[in-house]
């Protein structure tokens, strides 16, 4: 009941979703695929995201309870979450609302200065690969200032054939290390689904 | 001060709150931090309200009477019973009915990162590039191969796999570094255009 259970459901389940791909019947095409897992899944969906919401909710008050190390900054996690919450409840999600105000003019610019921060964190991380003095690290880098330069203006008044070096990195060794990686994901992934299914992995579970 | 001022001053002080980072770790940057994911999160809840729990669930089941939608709606609320000690062997049930779906990633794992690209990868070698592409993906697929020794002949060849990932792992850092930098600069413009000279005019 506790663990037999979930795991048939994931191993029959798991057999008519192979069926699925590759028998085109009607049984299982519209009535297993549209009438019954895609309305259940859907329906369950919500419940998820509840999960996560109640979970960060415990996490931050257990922070304030504790007071643990920078506990006055979860008031912030829930100003800004009840705020912004009550605001597309009450007010709705349109344009003009305080729900989109809050969007667009606080999390839109936060979240794109955060991403632009990195910039700074990849270029002292590159700095850093370029002390190691490795050859490895003097390919990667040299492959990257290429790709970058031809980028920009720049790299075409450097040398005019900067952006033709670029594009076959990009299409030559860049693309056989994709492949390469590519089918190895693949094949490992492969791997680690038939081992789901064969109930060989069952971490998923969690413990007792 | 025009309401779109305001607004554009608001989104200035987070992006500076932000930025304040590269100095040293301080409240403002907390501040902000911590009301980002407040905010991204109560926009999400609203989204999956409107968008998921409405349409999928009181929809159906309030107006369209689609009963039997109860099902999997409390098989749904078990999901919660993870924060009880004694009952979160619960929450196995949606997990497992959302892990059935690996079943169909078989097949489809194996014909979109196998089949297609081994497709891909054997065309008449018409030219250097196409045999330079051969080669390395053989070097690097043979460089995660672990159960033979990498040393003598065969170790110089997977070693060839190295360098095509080097150069590979250095053409995404460049194109992700030209992303985030496209990002740093429309923050910049939106400080320089947006806000200065908005104050000034």
């Amino acid at each position: 009941m506790k663990k037999t259970i979930p795991l048939m459901i994931v191993i029959l389940g798991g057999i008519v979703w192979v069926l699925w791909v590759f028998v085109p019947h009607r049984l299982l095409q519209d009535v297993f695929y549209y009438d019954f897992y895609v309305p259940w899944i859907r329906a369950m969906s919500p419940f998820g995201m509840l999960l996560g919401v109640i979970s960060l909710c415990m996490m931050h008050t257990a922070k304030i309870r504790r007071k643990a190390p920078k506990w006055q900054y979860s008031f912030f996690f829930f100003a800004g979450f009840i705020i912004t919450a009550l605001a597309g409840f009450i007010g709705g999600t349109q344009k003009g609302g305080l729900y989109m105000w809050l969007f667009e003019n606080m999390q839109m610019p936060m979240s794109a200065t955060m991403f632009a921060l990195l910039a700074f964190y990849m270029a002292s991380a590159a700095y850093k690969a370029f002390r190691a003095r490795s050859a490895e690290a003097t390919v990667l880098l040299v492959a990257a200032i290429v790709v970058m330069l031809a980028q920009v203006p720049l790299g075409v008044k450097i040398s005019k054939y900067l952006p033709d070096i670029s594009q076959w990195i990009l299409d030559v060794p860049n693309l056989a290390s994709k492949r390469g990686i590519l089918l190895g994901v693949g094949l490992g992934s492969v791997a680690t689904t038939l081992k789901i299914l064969l109930g060989i992995e069952r971490s998923y579970l969690g413990g007792d | 001060m025009s309401f779109e001022l305001f607004s554009n001053l608001v989104g200035a002080f987070f992006t500076l709150c932000i930025f304040s980072f590269l100095y040293k770790d301080n409240p403002f940057y907390q501040m902000s931090e911590q009301l980002l994911v407040g905010i991204s999160l109560g926009y999400s809840v609203v989204l999956t309200y409107e968008r998921a729990f409405i349409p999928f669930f009181v929809q159906p089941i309030f107006l369209k009477h689609q009963w039997i939608l109860i099902i999997p709606s409390i098989i749904g609320i078990f999901y919660l019973f993870r924060f009880s000690r004694k009952y979160s062997w619960l929450s196995r049930y949606p997990i497992a009915f959302s892990m059935m779906g690996v079943g169909a990633s078989v097949p489809l794992a194996m014909h979109n990162s196998i089949l297609v690209q081994m497709r891909q990868a054997m065309v008449p070698i018409e030219n250097i590039n196409l045999l330079l592409i051969f080669i390395g993906t053989i070097a690097v697929l043979l460089y995660f191969f672990f159960s033979k020794a990498h040393t003598g002949a065969y170790g110089k060849f997977v070693d060839i796999g190295k360098w095509y990932m080097m150069v590979g792992f250095g053409a995404s850092f460049g194109l992700t570094v030209m992303a985030r930098i496209s990002l740093l600069i429309g923050r910049i413009q939106f400080l320089v255009n947006d806000v200065i000279k908005a104050i000034f005019n």
